[in-house]
């Protein structure tokens, strides 16, 4: 486990070579090197794994202090690495998914002019993530957390030349820093709380120091929240992530699905003690994602970009993970995670595949009738959408219907109806998309048609791993015997000090009421499937139809609810305007005209001292006696 | 009488026979050196402070009086040590192609730095006045003669003058005080005459009153505090520029590491005398060096009242007086040595034999014709004047800190704003270099492989003390056990 460093040396030195040499290496070894670097770092990452794997599980945390950071009074953030079940877990994810998306970007990013630009971007991104996961400090934590968001904007805007592009990175930066805003707070608050800022010092203090339901415990938790809603795309900062799909396709798979997104959810496990100390934010916690689930899914239904598309469910996946911690099902939420990341990857990575045969088109309307021209690409595909429309065996069935299970058990009917409608939609609106582009007739180009071809294999290659995962990845989490409950069991609640704290949660509720729930929510994917298949292979034109009858609906749901908008009106444009008034009559005429006028004073009173400078050492002499004698005089009779 | 030889404890002193003997090796050498040979006398220079850096390192640890209590070596005086030999390896550095571009490489140039180096190592161990004032001397002597030691150039010879003559009449302020506290307290010993002062009314005694305030003069002579300051602008323009770094690095750090130790150590006693005048000097040393910088169009006057603004910065540690202050106080000097150095080199790179470039107007353009070089200008001068993430922005947080903890709230309020007046004078240069369109063509660099050396040592030290503060903070404050 001394090995953990190098987790995070890897992409570090990936991104050196590229950043500074890359572009006079020719572009297969830029790529190489990317490559191998998050290669590396993953092979070492299982390499801790299984180190941590030979531990007995409650002695499975090791952290690994490298240097005193920042030494101030009480003040102290050592620079440390913490290697944990929850940690390993995401490790694990970022550095594997992460290694296929980059081979896939060899292939996709492909004769690009900014190919080295894009792997040290795409290694510095796996750098900070991970060291999101690893720090041992709430501070440390903050700096991958800037880190990854820096990244971000850069690859949303990778494209810079292209307005959209560089208004969509800029447009996530600034949302984000809402969400950083509350967690820099909680980070004050915890340290002004606990006087520490220390992971394991904080989370063992926290239960002695503060009450269940005290107001300084909501206070750090939801201010956690914040951060937590800005960066995972939640209810109300969730407008950036579907504009992030102005950045390259494997960025949003990487990025904006797998991994960075999800960094909230792994902050609000990682800080469960702290929410359990507060159940009002636990109930935050969970309507918010709930709510999210189910309005993101509901703009999913009227979307015709395939990658916003993507986008909106995202958005509503994440929104069960926060459902599932904000009921108490901490482990749950991160299983939901690890499942997300293979299944989503796969979805995006499937529409780049797709885009890329295309030539750039994004719009489903333009597409269909694909599946004899990409064969593997709508294999896996179809893998994909099942395992997140919640049909088994597939991966996403046992993880979303675990969290409705935890919803219905611990949290209330309310939640399981948000999320069970929300799972309704989005297996209606991922096999619209899987429709629309796959089956049907084509509604391609004619010259687009011709050179539609399946895509290379450094392409291919990603999606039949991710597929793999996919069908596979569910059975981390098979009900009977779930090998990630009790893996991450140890993390939740400060090793047992709360009751509430239960990592292998679904063991006790009984068989029959389990197996009833699995059977209703596969039911409840299936109708949505059906449905699709009514309205899109069946009968194409009834969503014409139905979208006549409902104009007024549609409209509204094809704007999305006009939150972009509303936005804009209440609170973008107001502080544009008043920013406006600020630079031009406060800044400009007030304060700069102050500062001149300062300036100019300082400037004539230097210009009066300078001439005190005769260069004469009469002079010289003739003050410092002065100077001495004034000394003396004042020490001896005046003070 | 008898007269007892007090035992002789080489290893108390082996940096300085150290550093004495690498000043004869290269004067010796110097004679077998034909003239274009003779930047192999920097190796041996440096060859001597790195054997004399690794000696002080072994010193670290416990506190030695020795030489019948005259010399002492604790963790402070290691401390100082170790900022002389880094600011001088640095000046050496920078030195090997200036002095032979300006036709001046002769051995003589490296001996005289060591000896200097050697007088500074005599001053922050000397634990007896005269020790101390031996010291001083020593080191003063040696930069008397580098001051000017372009001899062919009539503002060197008058910058070499015009300090001596000044410094020489410090030395009287100094000595007259160091006697009248002889008179008073019967020694000259710095913890003898604490204990004197401890037992013996101090502060209704003239005579010592007086001998503490003529100390005073004499030391504010030497870190150029206001009103003692005027030899600076002066001398830092006239002398050569790798010796006006030198001046401004480590005599200067040698004269607070004695500034400190005699008004910590000797006369706590009278500190609401002298807290009273140094609060006063430090206010006048910032702001006047502050202001006056503002029109300065040379950039080496500028720096010269940037560097007297330093001085007033770290006489507020004094003030404090307290053990963070002296912490902060070694902390600032380390961090002053690095940024301050290597803009002097900066300021070397870019002149050249007969155009020397000194005026910030010639600095307009670089950014676009020499970039890499131009952002090395600016995190000197972001750190000189004080933003984070660099050294000098920590190093002005703990004085800052330190004086507020001593209850200097006033004293504080001002540094911060003298800070922010020196922020103007120090982007000027930035604003040069990258707003400013390009008056003239720049000649290619001629960077030679030690200058690359000095830069990127004191580019290191510049951002490592801003980023990782933490340790040298935690040897500072070890290096407070003076009291």
């Amino acid at each position: 486990m001394d090995l953990i460093g190098y987790v995070l040396l890897f992409p570090i030195i990936g991104t050196i070579i590229n950043g500074l040499f890359g572009k006079k290496l020719n572009t297969s070894l830029v790529g190489i090197i990317a490559c191998t670097a998050i290669g590396l770092s993953f092979l070492v990452s299982i390499l801790v794994f299984i180190d941590l794997l030979k531990l007995p599980p409650e002695s499975r945390l090791f952290e690994k202090e490298y240097f005193l950071w920042i030494g101030s009074g009480s003040f102290k953030s050592i620079a440390g690495l913490q290697v944990d079940p929850l940690s390993t877990v995401m490790i694990l994810v970022v550095s594997g998914v992460g290694f296929l998306i980059h081979v896939y970007s060899i292939g996709y990013m492909h004769g690009d002019d900014g190919f080295y630009r894009y792997f040290t971007y795409l290694n510095l991104f796996t750098f900070a993530m991970l060291l999101l996961v690893l720090a041992n400090n709430f501070l440390l934590m903050f700096i991958g957390w800037e880190g990854v968001g820096l990244c971000s904007y850069l690859l949303i805007g990778y494209w810079f030349e292209k307005k959209s592009a560089s208004d969509a990175g800029m447009k996530a930066f600034v949302v984000n820093r809402i969400g950083d805003f509350g967690f820099l707070l909680a980070i004050m608050l915890i340290f002004v709380t606990f006087n520490t800022i220390d992971f394991t010092e904080v989370f063992l203090a926290a239960p002695e120091h503060l009450e269940v339901g005290s107001i300084v415990a909501t206070m750090i938790a939801l201010l956690l929240f914040l951060g937590a809603v800005g960066k995972s795309a939640q209810i109300p900062l969730y407008t950036w992530l579907p504009d992030a799909m102005e950045g390259p396709t494997p960025v949003s798979a990487l990025i904006h699905a797998a991994t960075m997104v999800t960094a909230g959810v792994y902050m609000v496990v990682r800080c469960n003690v702290l929410y359990m100390l507060s159940p009002f934010s636990m109930t935050v916690v969970a309507v918010i994602g709930g709510a999210t689930a189910l309005f993101a899914a509901t703009i999913g239904l009227a979307q015709n970009d395939i990658k916003r598309v993507l986008a909106y469910s995202t958005v509503s996946q994440i929104g069960y993970m926060f459902l599932a911690c904000g009921v108490g099902a901490f482990v749950t939420g991160i299983f939901h995670l690890v499942t997300h990341a293979f299944f989503k990857a796969l979805l995006f990575l499937g529409s780049g595949s797709v885009i890329h045969a295309l030539g750039g088109e994004q719009d489903m309307r333009k597409m269909g009738g694909l599946k004899p021209h990409l064969p593997t690409t709508y294999k896996t595909f179809l893998i994909g959408t099942l395992a997140i429309s919640g049909i088994p065996p597939f991966a996403g069935f046992f993880s979303k219907d675990e969290i409705l299970l935890e919803a219905f058990t611990r949290g209330s009917l309310l939640f399981w109806g948000l999320g069970g409608f929300a799972a309704f939609i989005t297996a209606f609106y991922m096999f619209r998309l899987l429709f629309m582009t796959f089956h049907g007739k084509s509604n391609m180009d004619k010259h687009v048609e011709e050179h539609v071809h399946e895509s290379p294999m450094s392409i291919v290659f990603p999606l039949i791993v991710l597929a793999f995962l996919s069908v596979v990845g569910g059975f981390l989490g098979f009900p009977a015997a779930s090998a990630i409950n009790d893996f991450l069991a140890p993390v939740i609640g400060g090793g047992g000090h709360l009751a509430m704290a239960d990592g292998g949660e679904a063991h006790h509720v009984s068989g029959r009421l389990m197996y009833s729930m699995m059977g209703l929510s596969t039911g409840i994917a299936l109708v949505g499937i059906f449905l699709a298949y009514v309205m899109y292979i069946r009968n194409p034109d009834l969503p014409a139809k139905i979208v006549d009858k409902f104009k007024l609906v549609y409209k509204i749901i094809y704007n999305k609810y006009y939150v972009d908008e509303i936005y804009d009106a209440t609170v973008v444009n107001p502080t544009v305007k008043s920013s406006f008034f600020l630079w031009r009559v406060i800044d400009v005429r007030v304060i700069d005209g102050f500062v001149n006028g300062v300036g100019r004073l300082v400037e004539l009173k230097s210009e009066v001292l300078r001439l005190f400078q005769t260069g004469y050492v009469r002079n010289y002499a003739l003050s410092m006696l002065f100077g001495g004698v004034i000394i003396i005089i004042c020490s001896l009779i005046l003070l | 009488m008898e007269i007892t030889i007090p035992p002789f404890d080489i290893k108390s002193i082996a940096p300085i026979i150290i550093m004495t003997i690498a000043g004869i090796v290269v004067l010796m050498a110097d004679v077998f050196f034909k003239r274009a040979l003779k930047d192999k006398l920097a190796y041996l220079s440096l060859i001597g402070i790195i054997i004399a850096g690794v000696v002080t390192f072994t010193q670290i640890g416990p506190t030695v009086y020795s030489f019948s209590d005259t010399f002492v070596v604790d963790n402070y005086s290691v401390f100082f040590n170790f900022i002389f030999l880094v600011s001088t390896a640095i000046v050496i550095l920078m030195s090997v192609s200036y002095i032979k571009q300006e036709g001046i490489n002769y051995g003589e140039y490296y001996t005289l730095i060591l000896f200097a180096t050697m007088g500074m190592m005599l001053m922050a161990g000397g634990s007896d006045l005269i020790t101390i004032f031996l010291g001083l001397e020593i080191m003063s002597i040696s930069l008397y003669v580098l001051a000017g030691f372009r001899r062919n150039r009539l503002d060197s010879n008058e910058a070499s003058l015009k300090y001596f003559l000044l410094g020489a009449f410090a030395t009287g302020f100094l000595l007259y005080g160091i006697a009248m506290l002889y008179g008073a307290t019967g020694t000259t010993n710095i913890k003898e005459i604490a204990a004197f002062l401890a037992n013996n009314p101090a502060l209704s005694n003239p005579m010592i009153i007086m001998g503490s305030s003529l100390l005073i003069i004499g030391f504010g002579f030497k870190i150029a505090c206001v009103p003692f300051h005027k030899w600076t602008p002066d001398v830092y323009e006239g002398a050569p520029t790798a010796i006006t770094a030198f001046l401004s690095a480590g005599p200067k750090a040698a004269a607070f590491a004695v500034f400190f130790r005699v008004f910590l150590v000797s006369l706590p006693a009278l500190e609401p005398k002298w807290s009273m005048i140094l609060w006063v000097l430090a206010v006048l040393t910032m702001t006047v060096g502050n202001v006056v910088a503002i029109a300065q169009t040379n950039i080496k006057r500028m720096l010269a009242y940037s560097s007297i603004a330093h001085a007033g910065y770290a006489l507020i540690a004094i003030v404090a007086a307290n053990s963070l202050g002296t912490a902060s106080m070694l902390f600032y000097m380390l961090a002053y040595i690095f940024m301050n150095l290597g803009a002097f080199a900066v300021v070397i790179v870019l002149g050249r034999k007969g155009e020397e470039n000194l005026m910030i107007e010639d600095y307009n353009g670089l950014g676009y014709k020499h970039p890499l070089l131009a952002i090395t200008m600016s995190i000197f001068m972001f750190s000189l004047a004080g933003i984070p993430p660099l050294a000098g922005f920590v190093g002005k947080f703990y004085i800052f800190s330190a004086a507020i903890k001593s209850g200097y709230v006033v004293l504080a309020v001002i540094g911060v704003l003298n800070s922010v007046v020196a922020v103007y004078y120090y982007l000027r240069v930035t604003v040069a270099m990258y707003m400013k369109p390009p008056e003239r063509e720049f000649a290619p660099l001629s960077l030679s492989p030690y200058m690359i050396v000095a830069l990127i040592i004191s580019i290191w030290g510049t951002i490592h003390l801003g980023i990782f503060p933490a340790r040298i903070i935690e040897f500072a404050q070890k290096s407070t056990l003076l009291y």
